[in-house]
């Protein structure tokens, strides 16, 4: 039944636009149960994986329309990440967009959002993952620039017009594969790429993917546009792009054509291994150097993903189960550092970190939560963010990238040192006498911060217990 | 191989993309665009593809000129000492453009592709409306979803922006 | 697969390449918001043309047609919402000239 999952949030989308009375007022309620659902459901198929709900077979509305989506782990993983950054930023949403007409779109176009990522992680056909790849990126270009601010939109354009030249070389790619092998599916095309030599062709696509989603996901040398979307961006917008449409538009789609359809051709891992761990140490290099509270998380951001392309360079076993558990680890502390700026932003008026200072009296739990968030980050134990990092650094060690470990490692440093400097800057030290009257946030943003916390703590402290099968079943993907 | 009129229609493709870029008045680069369309549509019928063809030509020739013609339109013209000092920074910067793709095209007209695909798969050949409606039809979904962000896009980002003028 | 058409690819391939190459150039260029989308718009027509022509190659013309037409689709939409952005811009800054709005390409370096 996981087709309803394309198909309810479109149902939504039209159902709130309906010209009925008082439907628009219940648009962000519907919204916020769609969200509920999603993390409901996913977390039902994962821990049943019998039970009619997990299989792709019994999907009558796939069978009607006719058309195949498929389920594995990685697609669940990345489910239960976009309901979850989908509850949490309508939660913020709900403190920062006060306008009742402007939450009404906001509320549209991330319900939209969320139907394009649900295509894209569902997708078992190339193209199809494309076009649901388009309505992501629509969406986001507009929900980027909705308040109007002459900065998110040049951000805006900016993100449009090399998102556009990333499509392009991914339509390239697509049309070389069909070239090989005559159709666009998943199955058909790695069929005839593992029966086949793999000659210039596939060489050239591999490429030219591996290009197109590194802009989409904003890795180092694509990284030109992510900070300023970031950092321009609707404080709501930015936990939304952090958290799960970069990851989706870039990660998700890099992970499923390198080791699915590729078949995690040995040539590419070390295109990846530089990629990856540019990366990591130069985003966390920039992170060292900013003033402003978002354009560090998003600099760190850039640093976080790169550990994942390392997990994902590695290929199948601890790297790649480390890289898929990252990105859930990174939805989660990420986006509640975006909470928390978010909290910061709407209670002082700056991001500017030289003008904070000493918050933690005035909002104890935003910097208790904040402190989770980066020490997750950093991969201290025994949080959660620590074992995703040290699988994927088992995972290199073991695939023989040595010297890339101990790097990986080591920018682990680094990204505590900005971590606390975020910190010290802003929560710790002698509070500013402008800063008197500031108040903790309230509702929503503390809502989400908590939450958010919960489970970086939560999951570090049950990793544990989880049973090593199924560490190793993360990474067995779909025809992988 | 490519027989002479694919030729002709490729080299016209080619001299109004190029057209289009050099030419210095955005009017006319959007006139250009619609050429480049046209006759990217007569070699996509050329090539066996009829629907494709129309589609391009009524939307890519037709509807997406007179997109960037008014978005032209609704933005304010240059002055005329704006325009003289544009036009002097405007040619040194393009003036390398027909060099470079031109002498692209040279040298991967002498180069070969190692062309070596593997053993053609025997596949059914369809009809271009079961697989749009029958086989593809989560595009055809997705178009759906496309079009209703694009709504949204023009409902929020168009509105109001005479009032704030 | 029709391997008596397969010597087609390479000459259609270079064009295709020229015409990518002259909307990328267009797009580093050029200091105009409007031009850059037209450059985008010439990047995609070279990605159509190479779709349409891969489907006349390997036989599947109903499969390349059906992926040209949605892709049409798509890029109507992603022009219609530049076109919003850049309008929305012209209303700040009554230009689309970039140069008028490098606020954020110096952030970087007041923040260093």
């Amino acid at each position: 039944m996981f087709s309803l999952l394309i198909f309810v949030p479109l149902f939504i989308v039209m159902l709130i636009n309906m010209p009925f009375g008082g439907i628009r007022k219940s648009a962000y309620i519907l919204a916020f149960l769609l969200a509920l659902a999603q993390i409901v459901f996913t977390l039902l198929a994962f821990f049943t994986p019998l039970s009619p709900l997990s299989s792709g077979r019994q999907d009558i509305l796939g069978n009607f329309f006719n058309f195949r989506i498929g389920v594995d782990n990685l697609t669940l993983v990345l489910l239960f990440c976009i309901g979850l950054t989908l509850l949490v930023t309508l939660l913020t949403g709900r403190e920062v967009v006060v306008d009742q007409r402007q939450r009404f779109n906001f509320v549209n176009l991330l319900v939209i959002a969320m139907a394009g990522l649900n295509g894209i992680v569902l997708a078992q056909d190339i193209f199809t993952m494309y076009v649901f790849l388009e309505i992501a990126a629509v969406a986001s270009y507009i929900l980027i620039s909705f308040q109007k601010g002459i900065l998110a939109l040049e951000a805006a354009f900016k993100y449009l017009i090399l998102s556009a030249a990333a499509s392009v070389l991914m339509l390239s790619a697509i049309a070389l594969l069909v070239l090989v092998s005559g159709d666009t599916s998943f199955a058909i095309i790695s069929q005839a790429l593992r029966d086949g030599s793999g000659g210039f062709p596939v060489k050239l696509a591999l490429g030219l993917f591996v290009c197109g989603f590194a802009i989409k996901g904003g890795i180092i040398p694509f990284h030109g546009w992510l900070p300023d979307a970031y950092t321009e961006a609707p404080a709501p917008v930015s936990i939304f792009l952090a958290g799960i449409v970069t990851k989706t538009l870039g990660l998700y789609t890099l992970i499923r054509v390198v080791t699915v359809l590729f078949g995690q051709a040995a040539y590419i891992s070390q295109i990846l291994l530089v990629m990856g761990i540019l990366s990591v140490v130069f985003g966390a290099w920039m992170a060292l150097t900013q003033n402003d509270f978002k354009r560090m998380l998003a600099y760190s951001s850039i640093s976080q993903v790169g550990y994942i392309i390392l997990g994902l360079a590695c290929g199948p076993g601890w790297g790649l189960a480390g890289a898929i558990l990252h990105i859930l680890n990174h939805t989660v502390f990420k986006s509640l550092l975006f909470v928390n700026s978010a909290a910061v932003e709407t209670k002082t008026g700056t991001r500017n970190m030289d003008q904070l200072a000493g918050l933690s009296d005035r909002m104890p739990v935003t910097s208790f939560t904040s402190i989770i968030a980066s020490l997750s980050a950093a991969g201290v134990p025994p949080l959660a963010g620590f074992w995703s990092k040290l699988l994927i650094i088992i995972g290199l060690w073991q695939a023989g990238f040595k010297l890339v470990a101990v790097i990986a490692v080591l920018a682990s440093i680094i990204t505590l040192g900005y971590l606390l400097s975020i910190q010290r800057r802003v929560f710790w030290g002698k509070l500013g006498s402008e800063l008197l009257n500031v108040k903790e946030a309230k509702g929503g943003i503390m809502i989400s911060a908590v939450l958010l916390a919960a489970i970086a703590i939560g999951v570090g402290l049950a990793f544990p217990f989880i049973p090593a099968a199924m560490l190793n079943s993360l990474s067995s993907l779909l025809g992988g | 191989m490519l027989g002479h009129l694919n030729l002709l229609l490729l080299i016209i493709l080619l001299v109004s993309a190029l057209w289009t870029v050099l030419t210095r008045s955005l009017i006319r680069s959007a006139i250009g665009l619609a050429l480049t369309s046209a006759v990217l549509a007569v070699i996509i019928f050329r090539l066996g593809s009829p629907l494709a063809a129309v589609c391009e030509l009524s939307v890519c020739a037709g509807l997406i000129p007179v997109l960037f013609v008014s978005t032209i339109s609704l933005t304010h013209p240059r002055t005329q000492a704006e325009k003289l000092e544009h036009r002097r920074g405007r040619l040194k910067r393009f003036i390398f453009l027909p060099f470079v793709a031109l002498g692209l095209g040279l040298f991967l007209s002498l180069m070969k592709l190692p062309l070596n695909i593997p053993s053609p798969l025997a596949q059914r050949v369809y009809d271009v409306r079961e697989v749009i409606w029958n086989m593809r039809s989560l595009d055809l979904i997705g178009q759906v979803i496309i079009f209703l962000a694009g709504v949204f896009g023009v409902v929020i980002l168009l509105k109001e922006i005479k009032s704030h003028e | 697969m029709n391997s008596a058409l397969l010597p087609m690819f390479w000459p259609f391939c270079i064009f295709v390449l020229m015409i990518l190459v002259i909307g990328f150039y267009c797009i580093l260029v050029t200091y105009n918001l409007i031009r850059a989308l037209i450059g985008v718009e010439l990047l995609m027509k070279a990605a159509t043309l190479l779709l349409i022509l891969v489907g006349y190659i390997t036989g599947q013309t109903a499969l390349a047609q059906s992926l040209v037409i949605t892709l049409i689709v798509v890029e109507v939409v992603v022009m219609v919402v530049a076109a919003g952005i850049i309008l929305r811009i012209y209303s700040h800054t009554d230009s689309v000239d970039v140069r008028d709005l490098l606020k954020l390409k110096d952030k970087d370096k007041t923040n260093a």
